[in-house]
């Protein structure tokens, strides 16, 4: 048996010795394969006694299977050594630029809107579009603007002709909705309307054309009460900070009371400095109760009914929010203005 | 409205409040204030001086020594370059020690070796104007030695006010006096006015011959010494209210029109032929006006003529001929009502913006023209002196039901449609007040507030309503029952404060409503733009005509009639040309690739009619993909790119099968490079390159690709609904056919379609080759094909049918040919 023992110790070290899986496989081949040598001792034992033959047998499938184990686990370390080394082959510098278009965005006034939106969105407000050229009924006369009334000067009209306007604000929309909502039904009405006006104005702070939103509200029972809360709720919740919110009586021939309202500087937090010209307070919106007479001209019983009105401009918004310091930025479309918002 | 402080304190006492603190009330009030500044700047030392001695200097051609009384240790000598600088002269001086505006010490100094003890003064030295000429001279009265700042009440300050024009009643300082009593309860002594009785019995025949005034005072005044200079107090507070000193009859007419806001005139009186008439303007009348302008006159403007003609347009501006003038001796001095319609929008129309027109436009008390005339008579007589005839009032009329209806008790009634308006009284409701101000105010203090305000005020406390008389002044206040309530409301809320009401959350029934999923919201375009790289811009809309030819020369423009500039007159009838020039200022700017897109309106023409269009538009250009380590940045975009993004907007919709692609021809398109956009066979929009011409003319160095989509066929959506999937393996062919080159091959695909068995489910062109073993016009498209069937396995032997089929059928409609 000492031939079973000199090749097992033989194999051992030629599997030691392979350099390489295809070497390492012409040592299997060598031993254990067909015409191996290792198989040879199996095929021999047939000249055995029938009593040697099991134990003789078993001897050599110990070595046989000892052998397999060994090339396996060599042959192991060969494929491990394969995809290693494979693998830092591929290896990649992940801190390169991933292959793609760069993503685009949205101009800083319709994320304007989208926030004023998605704000009025949570209580009810649908969204409500109109026309840029509008009659002078809806622009004025239906929002109780006379013709000739010094109100209507105010407005810096551009005319397209003798009955049409570029809409100078965004409360045609309202005219609009009240009239199509009293044709099949009756308020409530919760609308908010964006979109372009334009004013014949053009200097630092102010250009011919620029966004609004309008909102409405026509319920029983609106009071001015509600105005109030709802439009200090939706500065605080537009600014995410708790900002002081002041109502000034104005005048505006469609809502009655009507007023302006100012918020607490963002700038100085209302200490006073060039934003706020040392008032400590912005001037940012409009709103007021809806005027009877509009409500007349549209076919609401006042009465019965009672509304709220707003108006805000989308730039100063814009430019508050975000610290824009010049507005004619937004309607120049220098990428590298858009591309920060 | 620009006034000063202590003028409003002879009316109110708000000595005890700080102007700014006014200031304040007034804009908390809805009077907003514009500015608050001090009369002059801080000085001291000044006094009135007077000279009293005055020599030339011996050293020096333009200066003279002076000696100066006034300081109370007796006359000093001072050395002056004022040309105006003479015997008895009074003026400012500012004595040794003194501290003028900019800091400036005042010392003892000697000048060209005369000795100069103090400064004599102009008026820009005290700050008090930008520039003058030689140093201020005083009137004769001038207290000499008193404190100069003390006596001319400089320690005072202007108020700016920004009205609203509702306010015109606040247009005066009588106005503003009440509106400071209303809000504060503050002693209020409104000035008492006199009748100025008659001393010359003549006056002139008035005839009202138009609705539109409602009333008429006139009086003559004979005999006024013009020459006699408009007494320093009144030229200051005119000064400070920034009104020009003219003379000192139109210095006393302004004076009461800023007192009492009443606008007033006076003619001279030589100068008028025959009577007064208040008319309408012929056609075709002119007139010189006072500004040196010529107005022709148009038939709805009322104006006030002499038998001559007109003279002056009514409540707006007089004309020159009948002007008063340095030689004036005898005026007609008026004092009329008109009402706010028959001036409003009148001045403008003309050109002009007057004091008089500002004021009739937003209504002037009614009740306010007989103690303007009485009042402007005293100062002008205490002025100038003369003799005063008796004021002749003639009451207007106005047209009910075609007939003219005189009044003669009430100017304000006589122009209004109906005499009942006036004078009534109107209830307003407690429990509309609180319900409407989500509040609880007492009738106590609404009365009061009420009351403040000049309403007469009788209360019903059973049925909780207080009956008003809106008073004269008050045109903001409709006198309309169904109307005048929240007007009330609205005075209440604001004296009370807009503040100290109480505020609270909106309430509404939770109600859910349908949310339609076929209509797709516009930003989900938005995002899937943005998601491909693009920026959205925001451009006017307005356009240069000649931009708008270059891109659109077969569209008919709408125009705006007042544009802002000749670059901006026309409004834009696509958005294509608006974001070909934000890629010019971005191009201008380094920049070297842009996608930009826009949604909003384009105006054009439509059957005689304006259209306005929401449109979706975009523009690529420049490289492929950003420039970057990974890839080829020299491929610049092709139409294929843009054609890529449009269908990807278009997939948004969920109804790709409705939208197709057809070449079509545009002005400012490439003709070869264009298609339009069709949704079920009708256009909803263009895509393609710019023309090479154009993008040439605009210097533009690559091509510019660009898309226009109508968004309503961009905002459908399609139902979504769920096809079985079939379990069957799906088997795919592919067919490489050899067709002419301009062969669209939407049309080779839609013979497959139509002709393949309804098992194909999906049909795509994978190569198309032009070239090399290719007829020159004809190329080959490689097309695959994918079958399935719902229920069960296809066999090879129905899809060689089918294939064979669709080969045979390329042929005959297509000459198409297999490529081996």
């Amino acid at each position: 048996m000492d031939k079973l023992q000199m090749l097992a110790e033989e194999a051992c070290r030629a599997i030691e010795a392979a350099d390489s899986e295809r070497a390492l496989d012409d040592v299997r081949v060598a031993y254990l394969g067909k015409k191996g040598a290792l198989t040879a001792q199996l095929k021999n034992l047939g000249q055995l006694s029938a009593e040697d033959r099991p134990a003789a047998g078993a001897k050599i499938n110990v070595v046989k299977e000892s052998l397999q184990t060994q090339i396996e686990t060599r042959q192991r370390l060969f494929s491990q050594a394969a995809i290693n080394a494979r693998l830092s082959q591929e290896t990649l510098d992940v801190t390169l630029l991933g292959r793609d278009e760069n993503i685009g965005s949205l101009h800083p006034v319709t994320r304007t809107i989208a926030r004023i939106r998605s704000i009025f969105a949570r209580v009810g407000f649908a969204l409500e579009e109109g026309l840029e050229i509008e009659h002078e009924r809806y622009n004025f006369d239906a929002l109780n603007i006379p013709k000739h009334h010094p109100a209507r000067a105010m407005h810096d009209t551009f005319y397209i002709d003798d009955k049409h306007v570029l809409r100078t604000h965004t409360s045609p929309v309202q005219i609009h909705v009240m009239e199509r909502v009293m044709k099949t039904s009756a308020p409530p009405i919760r609308i908010i309307c964006p979109g372009r006006v334009y004013r014949c104005d053009s200097d630092l702070t102010h250009t011919p054309m620029f966004h609004q939103v309008e909102g409405l509200l026509v319920d029983k029972n609106v009071s001015f009460a509600d105005l109030k809360g709802l439009i200090d709720q939706f500065l605080k919740a537009f600014f995410e900070t708790d900002l002081a919110v002041r109502f000034r009586p104005s005048y505006f021939p469609f809502t009655e009371p009507s007023a302006e309202v100012d918020m607490q500087c963002t700038h100085c937090q209302g200490k006073g400095c060039r934003i706020c010209k040392n008032t400590g307070w912005l001037e940012v919106m409009g709103c007021g109760m809806v005027h009877p007479q509009v409500f007349t001209n549209v076919g609401i019983d006042s009465q019965q009914y009672t509304g709220l009105a707003f108006g805000m401009g989308v730039e100063r918004l814009a430019m508050l929010r975000y610290g824009v310091n010049d507005l004619r930025l937004f309607f120049e479309n220098d990428a590298k203005f858009l591309g920060q918002f | 409205m620009k006034f000063n402080k202590n003028w409003l304190e002879e009316w109110v006492d708000c000595s005890t409040m700080s102007s700014q603190e006014l200031a304040d009330k007034l804009t908390m009030a809805g009077l907003e204030v514009d500015a608050v500044t001090p009369v002059a700047p801080a000085f001291s030392g000044v006094i009135v001086g007077e000279i009293v001695g005055i020599k030339q200097h011996p050293d020096a051609d333009k200066l003279r020594v002076c000696q100066v009384a006034g300081h109370p240790e007796g006359t000093l000598q001072v050395v002056c370059g004022a040309a105006n600088a003479r015997l008895g002269l009074k003026t400012p001086f500012a004595l040794i020690g003194a501290i003028l505006p900019g800091d400036f010490k005042i010392k003892k100094a000697k000048i060209r070796g005369a000795e100069s003890c103090g400064m004599l003064c102009a008026q820009q030295e005290l700050g008090l104007s930008d520039s003058s000429d030689g140093i201020w001279e005083l009137p004769a009265d001038a207290p000499v030695g008193a404190n100069f700042r003390e006596w001319l009440e400089l320690d005072d300050d202007i108020i700016e006010l920004d009205l609203t024009p509702n306010r015109g009643d606040c247009l005066s300082i009588k106005g503003l006096a009440r509106e400071v009593y209303a809000l504060t309860g503050l002693t209020h002594t409104p000035l008492e006015i006199n009748k100025v009785p008659p001393t010359i019995d003549e006056a002139l025949d008035i005839k009202i011959k138009s609705s539109g005034c409602g009333r008429y005072d006139g009086r003559v005044i004979r005999n006024v010494d013009i020459s006699k200079p408009t007494p320093i107090w009144m030229l200051e507070r005119l000064r400070r209210a920034g009104v020009r000193n003219i003379n000192a009859v139109v210095d006393v007419t302004n004076y009461v029109m800023l007192e009492l806001g009443q606008p007033m005139h006076a003619f001279d009186l030589d100068k008028l032929q025959g009577g007064i008439t208040v008319r309408m303007a012929h056609a075709g009348e002119n007139i010189d006006l006072l500004d040196g302008s010529i107005k022709t006159l148009t038939p709805d403007t009322l104006v006030i003529a002499d038998d001559s003609g007109a003279i002056a347009i009514a409540g707006i501006m007089g004309g020159a001929a009948s002007a008063v003038s340095a030689n004036t001796q005898n005026i007609w001095l008026e004092s009329v009502f008109f009402d706010p319609m028959a001036i409003a929008g009148k001045a403008r129309s003309y050109g002009l913006h007057t004091d008089a027109s500002h004021r009739f436009e937003r209504g002037v008390d009614f009740d306010l023209q007989s103690d303007a005339i009485e009042r402007a008579t005293e100062l002008l007589l205490s002025i100038t002196g003369g003799k005063a005839g008796k004021t002749i009032l003639m009451v207007g009329y106005t047209i009910e039901k075609g007939k003219r209806v005189r009044s003669t008790s009430e100017a304000f009634s006589a122009t209004k449609e109906s005499a009942e308006v006036f004078n009534v009284m109107l209830p307003l409701r407690h429990e509309k007040l609180d319900s409407y101000l989500g509040a609880q105010l007492g009738e106590a203090e609404v009365t009061a507030i009420l009351q403040r305000l000049g309403f007469s005020v009788q209360n019903k406390p059973a049925e909780r309503i207080s009956y008003v008389v809106v008073p004269s002044w008050r045109f903001d206040i409709n006198r309309k029952k169904d109307l005048i309530e929240v007007d009330l409301i609205e005075e209440i809320a604001r004296v009370y404060g807009y503040n100290k009401l109480p505020s609270r959350s909106i309430t509404a029934s939770l109600d859910l409503t349908a949310v339609p999923e076929t209509v797709l919201p516009l930003d989900t375009l938005l995002q899937t733009l943005v998601a491909r790289g693009y920026r959205e811009v925001i451009s006017y809309s307005f356009i240069s005509p000649e931009l708008q030819k270059q891109f659109e020369p077969n569209e008919s423009s709408v125009s705006v009639r007042n544009p802002i500039s000749a670059d901006l007159s026309e409004m834009r009838a696509s958005l294509i040309p608006s974001l070909v020039r934000s890629l010019q200022h971005n191009l201008n700017r380094q920049q070297t690739r842009a996608r930009f897109f826009e949604s909003g309106l384009r105006f054009r023409i439509r059957d005689g009619k304006i259209q306005q269009q929401p449109v979706f538009s975009g523009l690529l250009y420049g490289s492929r993909m950003p420039e970057t380590w990974s890839v080829d940045n020299t491929v610049n975009v092709d139409f294929f790119d843009l054609k890529g993004d449009v269908e990807a907007l278009l997939a948004q919709t969920g109804r790709t099968g409705d939208f197709s692609f057809e070449a079509t021809h545009h002005p400012a398109m490439h003709p070869g490079q264009t298609a339009a956009v069709l949704e079920c066979g009708q256009p909803i929009g263009i895509i393609g390159a710019l023309h090479p011409e154009l993008q040439k003319t605009l210097d533009i160095p690559q091509p510019v690709l660009v898309f226009e989509l109508e968004r309503e066929a961009l905002l459908k959506a399609r139902e979504v609904e769920f096809r079985p999937l079939s379990r069957f393996p799906e088997v795919r062919r592919d067919l490489a056919v050899v067709v002419a080159r301009d062969l669209p091959v939407a049309e080779l695909l839609a013979t497959v379609k139509k002709t393949a068995d309804e098992s194909l489910i999906k049909l795509s062109v994978f190569d198309i080759y032009c070239g090399e073993h290719i007829d020159s016009n004809r190329k080959s498209v490689a097309l695959s094909l994918i079958f399935q069937h719902t229920s069960r396995t296809l066999n090879d032997v129905e899809i060689a049918a089918w294939i064979s089929r669709v080969v045979e059928v390329l042929y005959i409609e297509h000459k198409a040919s297999l490529r081996n």
